[in-house]
């Protein structure tokens, strides 16, 4: 399968159509729901970590630097693309899915058109160069929503959370965070496809190969998060 | 010319095509007919290459599919068009996009001259005003005439043609099949029509193959299938009474 979608495109300029429209669908369309999400869930962050530390003798920039970390290093990469993985994972499977059962891939297949190049790569290619930009946007909203959720509190002050967010900043950090996101940025965009590609069947099948496919996403996802861990911070 | 020689076709130990021989001649609507289960899909999916047979041979003009490098198997594709039971057109495009989907694929034609040819065609399927509608907002006929416009746009040398009549009306379904006859006479292609359809058969069968339990079982005309004393044949076409009568009709006339 895999040789096949990354054989050389038939058509150049087809193919960078396709490009620009699962850019489009896959990634501007979740734009919104990743900067809603990651906005609220910075402030939950923030308050959580400021609600724990009640000792006096630590100090309130702690607050700060804790939810950098948290989302930097796993919020933003791993909680996000597991939300990626739903939304459009499922959305993957079923279009993908609905070609199969409506023989729209036979169409393209009779047609001469090597389909699992056409269909799927452009997607993986959307997903991996468009889920890190994503992704630095979830982890600026985040800490900007951990500073917002303190100033409107009152619980920490937005100054000390300032402080706390410049402390101590790594790079590479950064860096095993946008590593994670491309990997998991492929098997969002692989999983479902090998799903919907292969499914047989009616509607009902789609149905239940969409959820298969969600499932299986982050379960995969959870696991090499693991190992991405191990391999890139230990 | 399409020539089929002893096509075998199974699915684990079942075997589905057991050996089908016949002859498809351009210019000519070959009609594929049979009772469900009878192999006409694997038969019409083996021809088009979804399927690979296991044994036989299938020659386009000479070309044999078993002997053909991936590459001419790559330049028979284009040369040939589909039209689906389910007409398969791509929802996510409109009619217009639908159409010129296979020249943008495989030509290098400027968008003005592949908008031309679109335009001609839909004209030639006889649909008109419909260019920027989506898939989802044409009735059922209009759909056919879309999947046909999309399988002649790259002046195919072969049509296949998979149950192009279901879920259309009677009127509906005449009209589709006259246009496939008048585009397989004007454009000298050689035809084959997979269907369930007793009319078709009577109004553009000129060459019919009737398979029985994935063999052929028999083969004619529409004239010569309103003589045949073959039993299965018989059983089939003129289930209905109404075919009962026309046939009866037809042989007191022509005795």
């Amino acid at each position: 399968m895999l040789s096949q979608v990354f054989s050389k495109p038939q058509r150049g300029r087809v193919f960078r159509e396709a490009i620009s429209r699962e850019v489009e669908e896959l990634g501007s369309k979740s734009i919104g729901i990743i900067a809603f999400i990651s906005f609220f869930i910075g402030g939950v962050i923030a308050l959580q970590t400021a609600l724990n530390l009640e000792n006096p003798l630590i100090p309130q920039s702690l607050i700060g630097f804790a939810a950098k970390r948290s989302i930097i290093l796993e919020f933003a990469p791993t909680f996000c693309s597991i939300i990626l993985a739903g939304k459009v994972g499922s959305y993957i499977t079923s279009s993908i899915g609905t070609m199969r059962v409506t023989e729209q891939i036979d169409a393209l297949e009779v047609m001469g058109i090597n389909s699992l190049n056409y269909l799927v790569l452009p997607k993986i290619i959307a997903t991996v160069f468009f889920y890190p930009f994503l992704i630095t946007l979830g982890m600026i909203l985040g800490v900007f929503g951990g500073w917002i959720a303190g100033s409107l509190t009152g619980i920490f002050s937005g100054v000390d959370y300032v402080e706390g967010v410049q402390m101590d900043f790594d790079p590479y950090l950064i860096q095993y965070s946008i590593i994670k996101t491309i990997v998991f940025a492929f098997l969002i965009a692989t999983i479902p496809s090998y799903q919907g590609y292969y499914v047989k069947g009616g509607s009902l099948e789609v149905g239940k190969a969409s959820t298969q496919s969600v499932v299986w996403t982050i379960v995969i996802i959870v696991i090499c998060n693991y190992f991405l861990t191990q391999l890139l911070l230990t | 010319m399409i020539e089929v020689k002893s096509l075998h076709k199974g699915f684990g130990n079942v075997e589905v095509l057991k050996g089908i021989s016949t002859k498809f001649e351009p210019g000519k609507t070959n009609l594929i007919i049979g009772q469900s289960g009878s192999g006409k899909t694997v038969f019409l999916k083996s021809l088009i290459g979804l399927h690979t047979p296991e044994k036989g041979t299938i020659e386009f003009d000479g070309r044999i599919n078993t002997e053909m490098s991936s590459e001419e198997r790559r330049q028979l594709r284009q040369e040939i068009g589909m039209v689906f039971q389910g007409s398969a057109l791509f929802d996510s495009q409109t009619v217009e996009e639908n159409v010129m989907f296979p020249l943008k694929m495989f030509t290098k034609q400027p968008d003005k001259e592949m908008l031309e040819r679109a335009n001609a065609v839909l004209k030639r399927v006889k649909l008109v005003n419909a260019n920027k509608k989506y898939v989802a907002e044409l009735s059922g006929g209009m759909q056919k005439r879309v999947a046909i416009a999309r399988a002649i746009v790259m002046n195919p040398k072969y049509l296949f043609c998979d149950e192009p009549n279901s879920g259309l009306d009677p009127q509906t379904a005449i009209v589709i099949d006259n246009l496939i006859k008048e585009i397989t006479e004007e454009y000298q292609i050689t035809t084959v029509i997979n269907t369930h359809d007793m009319n078709s058969v009577m109004e553009i069968g000129e060459k019919i193959v009737f398979l029985k339990n994935g063999k052929k079982a028999w083969e004619g005309s529409n004239k010569e299938i309103f003589k045949t004393d073959n039993e299965a044949v018989v059983n089939f076409v003129y289930s209905s009474n109404l075919f009962k009568k026309v046939r009866e009709a037809y042989l007191n006339e022509t005795k």
